[in-house]
């Protein structure tokens, strides 16, 4: 079903494009031999070159190159066997050098798509390219009350910039190429996209338009959305505004907003970012980038499986319903986990307790799968238990909580508490047949038939027994027991 | 002592390979004529102190039997090569106070090759000149002095601290840099005799930019001899400057000596042009009659887009540095003017911080860069810098090496350039910069006088990375032009 | 082509340059004639000419992922105007 705004005057559709900055996973920077970790302390992780001292030369790292192809490769996308850096002008205390080196005019990953899968069914969202680039620094602002204080340790880190065709038509569907972009990076592990970190950003070019219209109306970009909530959040609020605008008689003007989560609204930036001529060319400190078949067949060889492929095998040969298939593929870590833990066992039944109550516990105490009490295999023995009839559904539940307080395994926990299930005949006998002799008159109701008060019996026996018997087994000799 | 200025690199070589004098003596007679030879304005800083420091250490290592190829060699740098822990100004305000923490690789490989450093040569501001009238620190004055005896003209630039330096014995032997003739044109200028290599030939690393594409370091001194001995050390391989090329150094010297019998030398006909002074248009003609004599096939031979080099250049130069001179904006290295904002913080400090031929060449680099105007000034340069470089192409699939004038004029006034037009002095470059936009090596040699007594240079072109030729060349020329004039030595003041 | 005042004060403006009326026009009217001169350009047929970007030879110009720079902050901040706690200082930006 598509999404549709109803307006005042008429039904309007979404058209948004998205910008996402990748910060590539490697060592060092993309034209520095300094540190490309996150977090050091404060000018720290920079090189003369990153800072732009007069003389410095930029050389490129090979893996960052590495990392761009494999993502293009992940992407669908043509690869560029001749690519080259331009030089972005402009004057920012972040951008020592005066100008950021990326590539305009020959981007070294053409066109792609990935394939994205909401509510209303699987669409591909064409990639338009991707292109390398570096990082800028970070301004602190809040030190001091007439200063800004510049930290360059970001400076010069390699960037992936992955720019969408405005083939996005909700809220809805943004969200999910995010998440399938993030999937596909961390998978190929080119990038970590954590947006919270920044490594992954995102910028949406918004525009709306009347139902049937086949021009596109002036777009808004909206910079530095760094969640996939508030990128769908902010899109909807600005989709809303524009269309108030236009209804109301104005018109929208191509200009850059920043999203407000607080107050919930898009606002233009201060900045003369709108009046910039960047004067792009060819950065002459570098020289052209020539890649070679053999090169682009090695790196595609290296290619672990994409969350996509690995969607689809786990419908056909694990029989998953898709829905389950695409949660589990989402996150490789989460992968992983759920096929060491599923690996022999019952697919489905392991995915419910991965999605169920190991998702549950995992979002309530805020922990990545990674930092999972719960090891997969532990997950499995818990699963094994069930299946081959050692304790119940009930009881597992029980187990598995303790197992995330101890993190010991299930039968290591089920032994120590002598949750073993009940499923000695003689034993089981001898309970029913001191609760029967304890309750004459209600074996006289049943006998005249009042067979409810069976369930009763049952729940008794479960009682006495803390919950240890075989259900099954329990109703099988009470009903041999009523009958002698 | 006095004479110790008047020494050759190779004659000092072998002095002090005999033990007949010392690093020590060497620098200390350089130090007291550059104290003499003030007056030109050739340094910006002078560093004796490391002079003397490096003369010791070199005199001990000789003395140790681990003597190195320059090994005592008193040279000065030109203030664009960044050198650690020494003011390094580019001979600008904005750089007035940069002390760099790193050498450039080129002035560490002369270090290493046993080179003192008698200080830092001036240069025109940022190296955008021909003339170091451009220099904040003023500007330096050619030795020759004019024919009222006077000391009134330009040594040329932008690398005429250097070339003036190494004319009055204020060093043996200094750096240059070369963009679009800065290495060439001074050297005519001043009778020396300078080259620029192959691009590629010598890493960039360190040095202050001015048009990445473009810039190379190299050598001037005073014979080819000289400058084939400082070449092979500065040139090599550099991983931190991606446009230097992975090729071994020949050994420059070898090529010297050996006779030009057969060698093909191109006389490109375009560069036979309107305004082209009678007495550089009769020098070129001696070189061309002297290379026939010693056996060389003269060749006639066309390149039909060299008047188009010099509007290219200046197109492509001005535009990479516009973008190469943003990084001088009041946050890390430079001078500041405070600001209220930030952006009155750059303003304040680059327009207080550059000099107005500075503030010119961004002004245009930013116009023919800016939306609308890229495609038809600067693509458009680009295209025709392939034309020049196709011309350079085919002429050498028929000859080994061009000869032509190194500058339209001897030196000039300061006087007649100060009324110039911008255009007027950019003509001044019109035989360097073809080879510069090709890449490929040329060097300046003395060759002829004018009626005034000022010296000319002719310039010898060779094929990419073949050096080898350009010195063989040269140095042929050297000997048979029999270039004997020397400025009047610095009386002092 | 003529290059107006008003363009002069756009570049200057992108360049970070203050130039005051006079240095405007003298400006604009000296690179007016250097942009008159580099016209003769447009005479040349470019046609199916590449544009030339860099004349080195060298190719595959890499290095590898290794973390060999860094930590030299006081390097970096011994020619700074403006310092502190290791940062560089400027004045409040906005945004």
């Amino acid at each position: 079903m598509p999404y549709i705004i109803e307006g005042k005057t008429g039904n309007w559709e979404l058209i948004v494009g998205l910008e996402v900055h990748c910060q590539i996973i490697s060592e060092s920077k993309v034209f520095s031999g300094a540190s490309a970790k996150f977090g050091g302390e404060q000018n720290t992780q920079v090189s003369l070159i990153d800072a732009g001292f007069p003389g410095m030369l930029p050389v490129l790292n090979k893996k960052c190159i590495e990392q761009s192809v494999k993502t293009g490769l992940g992407l669908n996308a043509v690869i560029n066997k001749y690519s080259r850096f331009d030089r972005k002008n402009y004057f920012y205390a972040d951008l020592p050098q005066g100008y950021q080196i990326s590539q305009l005019y020959h981007p070294i990953v053409g066109e792609g798509f990935i394939e994205v899968t909401t509510d209303d069914g699987t669409r591909k969202i064409r990639v338009e390219r991707l292109h390398l680039e570096q990082d800028a620094g970070k301004s602190i602002h809040d030190m001091s009350p007439d200063k800004s204080f510049i930290d360059l340790n970001r400076c010069g880190v390699g960037l992936m910039e992955i720019v969408s065709k405005p083939d996005i038509h909700s809220p809805d569907e943004a969200g999910a190429y995010l998440r399938q972009l993030r999937a596909i990076v961390r998978a190929l592990g080119t990038c970590d996209g954590n947006m919270d970190e920044g490594s992954m950003r995102c910028d949406a070019n918004i525009s709306v338009r009347k139902v049937g219209e086949t021009a596109l109306r002036n777009r808004v970009e909206v910079k530095n959305v760094n969640s996939v909530r508030f990128v769908m959040q902010a899109i909807d609020i600005e989709a809303h505004r524009q269309i108030e605008v236009y209804e109301n008689g104005g018109t929208i003007a191509q200009e850059t907003r920043l999203f407000d989560p607080v107050n919930e609204e898009t606002r233009p930036m201060r900045s003369k970012e709108n009046a910039n001529d960047y004067r792009y060319f060819p950065d002459p400190d570098l020289l052209p980038v020539i890649l070679t078949d053999e090169y682009i067949e090695s790196i595609r060889a290296s290619m672990p499986e994409l969350p996509e492929a690995k969607k689809k095998r786990y419908q056909s040969e694990l029989g998953l319903p898709e829905y389950d298939a695409r949660i589990l593929t989402m996150d490789g870590d989460v992968s992983a986990y759920f096929e060491l833990a599923a690996h022999g066992r019952d697919a489905k039944k392991v995915a419910n307790w991965v999605m169920g109550d190991l998702f549950g516990y995992l979002n309530k105490h805020g922990l990545t799968i990674l930092e999972s009490p719960i090891s997969a295999a532990h997950l499995g023995g818990l699963v094994d238990l069930i299946q081959n009839g050692t304790i119940s559904s009930k009881i597992a539940k029980e187990v598995f909580e303790e197992m995330t307080v101890s993190g010991k395994s299930a039968d290591v926990i089920v032994d120590e508490k002598g949750l073993k299930q009940v499923s000695d005949t003689s034993a089981i006998e001898k309970m029913i047949s001191e609760i029967i002799a304890a309750n004459p008159d209600k074996v006289a109701e049943i006998k005249a038939g009042k067979d409810k008060l069976k369930g009763w019996f049952v729940g008794q026996i479960m009682k006495a027994s803390g919950g240890k018997v075989n259900p099954a087994l329990a109703n099988q000799i009470l009903e041999k027991k009523l009958a002698e | 002592m006095t004479d110790l200025v008047e020494l050759n690199v190779s004659e000092a070589l072998d002095l002090l390979n005999k033990k007949e004098i010392s690093a020590v003596e060497l620098a200390k007679a350089h130090l007291a004529e550059m104290e003499k030879g003030r007056f030109l304005n050739a340094y910006i800083t002078e560093t004796p102190e490391r002079a003397l420091a490096d003369a010791e250490a070199s005199d001990k290592r000789r003395a140790d039997g681990i003597a190195r190829p320059l090994e005592g060699i008193a040279i000065a740098n030109k203030d664009l090569y960044c050198t650690k822990g020494i003011l390094t100004t580019a001979a600008s305000k904005i750089l007035s106070k940069f002390v760099p923490t790193y050498e450039s690789t080129v002035s560490q490989k002369l270090i290493d090759a046993g080179t003192v450093m008698l200080g830092k040569v001036n240069t025109d501001q940022f190296a955008m000149g021909g003339s170091t009238m451009t220099s904040y620190f003023g500007v330096s004055k050619n030795p020759w002095a004019d024919s009222n005896g006077e000391y009134t003209l330009v040594p040329g630039g932008s690398s005429g601290g250097s070339a003036a330096a190494v004319s009055a014995g204020l060093c043996m032997a200094a750096t240059g840099t070369d963009t679009g003739g800065s290495i060439r044109q001074p050297a005519s200028f001043c009778g020396v005799t300078g080259i620029k290599p192959t691009y590629g030939r010598c890493s960039r690393w360190g040095i202050v930019a001015f048009a990445s594409s473009l810039d190379q370091a190299g050598p001037i001194a005073r014979s080819v001899k000289d400058c084939a001995l400082l070449l092979e050390q500065m040139a090599g391989y550099d991983p931190k400057d991606s446009t230097s090329v992975n090729k071994g150094v020949p050994n420059y010297v070898a090529a010297l000596g050996k006779d030009i019998k057969g060698k093909k030398i191109g006389v490109p006909k375009e560069y036979l042009m309107e305004g082209i002074n009678p007495d550089v248009k009769a020098t070129w003609d001696k070189g061309i009659r002297l290379l026939k004599e010693a056996g060389a096939e003269i060749v006639e031979v066309s390149m039909p887009h060299t008047k188009y080099a010099l509007p290219v250049y200046y197109i492509v130069a001005c535009a990479e540095a516009s973008s190469n001179l943003s990084r001088y904006d009041g946050v890390r290295f430079t001078t500041r003017v405070e600001g209220k904002t930030l952006d009155e913080l750059y303003k304040n400090t680059r327009t207080d911080g550059f000099g107005d031929e500075v503030i010119r060449r961004i002004l245009l680099g930013t116009f023919v860069l800016s939306a609308g105007f890229y495609d038809a000034y600067y693509i458009r340069a680009q295209r025709v810098r392939r034309l020049v470089y196709n011309d350079f192409k085919k002429v050498f699939d028929e000859v080994d090496a061009l000869l032509t004038p190194a500058a339209p004029t001897p030196a000039l006034s300061y006087e007649a350039m100060k009324n110039m037009s911008p255009v007027d002095v950019y003509l001044g470059d019109v035989f360097t910069t073809p080879a510069s936009l090709a890449g490929v090596p040329a060097l300046s040699l003395p060759v002829g006088v004018s009626k005034e007594g000022l010296p000319i240079g002719l310039q010898v072109i060779g094929k990419h990375f073949d050096e080898e030729t350009v010195f063989q060349v040269a140095d042929v020329l050297e000997k048979s032009a029999g270039f004997q004039l020397k400025p009047h030595r610095v009386k002092g003041a | 082509m003529s290059f107006d005042q008003k363009t002069v004060q756009n570049i200057s403006n992108l360049a970070r340059i203050n130039l005051d009326e006079t240095a405007q026009a003298k400006f604009t009217s000296e690179i007016d004639g250097i942009l008159e001169w580099v016209h003769q350009l447009q005479e040349v047929n470019v046609d199916q000419v590449e544009p030339l970007v860099s004349v080195s030879i060298q190719e595959n110009a890499e290095r590898s992922d290794v973390v060999s720079d860094g930590n030299i902050r006081d390097d970096l901040m011994k020619n700074a105007p403006e310092s502190a706690h290791g940062f560089f200082v400027v004045p409040k930006m906005v945004e």
